[in-house]
């Protein structure tokens, strides 16, 4: 087909010519929806500022055109000699006074912006004091009165956080032994040293892995649990609820949970030291060294004061887990989807004071010497 | 027990929530909070429950000052929008929690609680749910049961927030005759919260109509409808037709009509009728206004005509059904109005340029 018979007519046109006062942009011909299609494109490429249009030649102008003229204008064109029944059209648009826009969202001036960093930064440490606070207060009530605990919540979470997490704990630890042991045991070979394996695993298991790897599936499985169930609670009002009927959330709802993952965590540390052990053990069934021979390996090398100092990690890991997501849970906003952000927010949380605490306790054993 | 408001003020961020509130709710009424979102009210009633603090001001529960004290020592029963009941716990248990909780010394023996739920369930006629979860129950049934729990712990008070504004209009009227019932039957003081006027109307003993963190109106409901205070009370409470008018020695013209005006700074006045106080003939007569119909729209029981009349806002006129048919208006005819009632405002000139009409 040949190209000529595909263009449209010119229905409308622009013709840009220049006289003594300047340039003149002159606009004819029917500025209807397909005319002024035609030239908007042209129009805007003319259109710089200021500049004279003449629409004297217009025989033609609906709601299209008049978007056209209004354009042009926005962009500082003068028009002049359109017709009467459309300049009257035009007028009414008030095209000369600027369109106003939504103010473009602008960052705060750095001053401010850190202010309020530092204000939020502060209010989150404020919530983090005030929330130690109370639960302090509850655990101190609970002490001189130990009735004022409600011990069948408190065996629930423990079921919950404990006895529900031991299938995923024993395999992570298991499949945590046996990568382990594998891993030192092809470079110890070279050396003749298979059966150190034992001792490296055990150490490192008793003393760290253990312990870590307990607290990170505690975080993902039971601290965002925490902060999902409190925070719809906060989100339903029922948080409120229950303060008007005369009761503190943190000792009904959060001290349970805190005090059951507190007891649970190195009880299923040891767990997995146990599990994480065997693993390794029966990698080095393999490289011919008998069960027994493992075991009194790890006997040898993991003292008591490893043991001790793992289960104070996995206390107070377990501790720091619940805590952390019963606060985000309490701290949860209003809407739909601030339940999700405090899920997130605790599991990340928990996991980074994890790392950190473990940085903590790497270096206060070995100022201790354990 | 009455709660006296002194002064209190709230704001979040650059928002005024409440702009120095003064209120008394005497012991044993119930009293209407009425006003648009974002008036203040929940603020106020979260205020005197303890769930908020003020930036300023003053709560005083039966004389005494209250405003530092915490939620749980003021003895409140706080019914929410949207129930809040104890979802992993039977309808039975929701009730009977208030009282399970408290510390031994207080705490009533099991065969006391049980009989105190069944009595209080039976008041909001749902013994029949107890062993249910509020997941299975209706928006209505759920609302009836916080109100069971809120009145569990024996509060001095009782604050309702928006209690029936998630239900349907049907379970909404039956439940306010129902709450109005109670209230007389238990003269429990309580302040409840709400944006719907028909509703604060039927159920108050007195009604407090506010609008952006300030009190329009405290009266009962028929002073308040009877007697706006405002404008703004009057657009409020019920539609109402505006028309835009200039006084001339002591009258409001409007066309041809004119109303009595009182006397004010501006010439400019606006005049407000109610679309039932409108009389439509087809007969022009002398005050009467012309116009041309151009909706009419069948609401059940009554009809409503939109009225173009010249230089005005279109004007709706309600008819009963008999009075519609009897008159057999139609779309596109010349119809003359005549108000029966009407009121004149005349605002002070700063109010004009501000808002133009009211």
């Amino acid at each position: 087909m040949p190209a000529a018979s595909t263009a449209l007519p010119p229905i409308a046109s622009l013709e840009l010519r220049r006289d003594d006062a300047g340039a003149v942009l002159y606009i004819s011909g029917r500025l209807d929806a397909p005319g002024s299609a035609q030239i908007w494109p042209q129009a805007r490429q003319l259109v710089h500022g200021e500049i004279r249009v003449d629409a004297s030649a217009v025989t033609y102008c609906d709601g299209a055109g008049l978007a056209l003229l209004y354009d042009v204008i926005q962009r500082g064109a003068t028009v002049e000699h359109l017709p009467d029944r459309y300049a009257t059209l035009l007028a009414q648009l008030d095209p000369t006074t600027p369109l106003k826009t939504a103010p473009a969202v602008v960052s705060p001036p750095f001053l401010i912006g850190l202010g309020q960093r530092a204000l939020a930064a502060w209010q989150q440490l404020y919530q983090a004091i005030a929330f130690i606070g109370e639960l302090s207060a509850a655990v101190a009530l609970v002490l001189r009165n130990p009735r004022q605990l409600r011990l069948g919540e408190t065996l629930l979470h423990c079921a919950k956080a404990g006895a529900d997490a031991l299938p995923i704990v024993a395999l992570v630890s298991f499949l945590l032994g046996v990568i382990l042991a594998f891993q030192s045991a092809i470079p110890m070979r070279q050396f003749g040293a298979e059966l150190f394996v034992a001792n490296l695993v055990g150490l490192a298991l008793v003393r760290e892995l253990a312990p870590l790897i307990t607290a990170v599936l505690l975080a993902g499985r039971t601290g965002a649990a925490f902060a999902a169930e409190i925070g719809t609670m906060k989100v339903n009002e029922e948080i409120n609820a229950l303060v008007t009927l005369g009761l503190e959330p943190v000792r009904f709802l959060v001290l349970p949970r805190v005090l059951a993952v507190t007891l649970m965590a190195p009880l299923l540390t040891v767990l997995a030291e146990v599990i994480g052990i065997f693993g390794a053990a029966l990698v080095l069934l393999t490289f011919n060294i008998p069960l027994m021979t493992s075991a009194g390996q790890v006997m040898d090398t993991v003292g008591f004061t490893d043991y001790i100092g793992g289960l104070a990690k996995a206390t107070f890991f377990g501790f720091g887990v619940a805590a952390i997501g019963c606060l985000r849970g309490l701290s949860t906003g209003a809407g739909a989807s601030a339940v999700g952000n405090s899920t997130t927010r605790a599991v990340v949380s928990a996991i980074v004071m994890l790392v950190v605490t473990d940085g903590l306790f790497a270096v206060a054993f070995f100022y201790l010497g354990w | 027990m009455s709660i006296e408001i002194r002064n209190i003020a709230k704001r979040f961020g650059n928002f005024t929530a409440l702009d120095h509130i003064n209120l008394e709710v005497k012991t044993g009424e119930l009293l209407a909070l009425l006003g648009p979102s974002g008036c203040g009210k929940t603020t106020l009633l979260r205020i005197i429950a303890g769930l908020e603090a003020p930036d300023d001001g003053q709560i005083l529960f039966h004389g005494e000052d209250t405003t530092e004290k915490h939620v749980r020592e003021r003895n409140v029963g706080f019914v929410f929008q949207h129930y809040a009941l104890f979802r992993h716990m039977t309808v039975f248990e929701n009730v009977a929690f208030g009282l399970r909780v408290r510390p031994k010394e207080t705490r009533p023996s099991d065969a006391e609680i049980k009989r105190k739920v069944h009595e209080l369930l039976n008041l909001v006629q749902l013994d029949w749910l107890a062993d249910r979860y509020p997941a299975q129950l209706s928006g209505g049934q759920r609302q009836r049961i916080a109100l069971a729990r809120a009145l569990a712990v024996e509060p001095k008070v009782l604050l309702l927030d928006e209690p029936f504004g998630a239900l349907d209009t049907k379970v909404r009227k039956e439940l306010r005759r129902w709450l109005r019932r109670l209230h007389d039957e238990m003269h429990i003081t309580s302040v409840f919260v709400t944006h719907d006027q028909e509703e604060a109307l039927e159920v108050a003993d007195r009604v407090v109509v506010m609008n952006k963190g300030k009190i329009e109106q405290l009266g009962s409901p028929s002073d308040v409808y009877d007697k706006p205070a405002t404008p703004f009370v009057y657009q409020f409470l019920g539609d109402v037709n505006l028309f835009q008018s200039r006084v001339h020695e002591g009258w409001a013209h409007v066309g041809d009509a004119r109303f009595a005006a009182p006397q004010g700074q501006t010439d400019q006045a606006v005049v407000y009728v109610r679309p039932h106080e409108i009389d439509v003939s087809r007969e022009g007569g002398a005050g009467a206004l012309s116009g041309v119909i151009s909706h009419v729209r069948l609401l059940g029981a009554t009809v409503r005509l939109e009225v173009d009349v010249a230089g005005q806002d279109a004007v709706e006129v309600e008819l009963t059904r008999e009075r519609y048919l009897q008159g057999d208006w139609k779309v596109a005819e010349t119809v003359y109005l005549l108000p029966r009632e009407a009121r004149v405002y005349v605002p002070s000139a700063a109010e004009w340029t501000d808002g133009g009409g009211i």
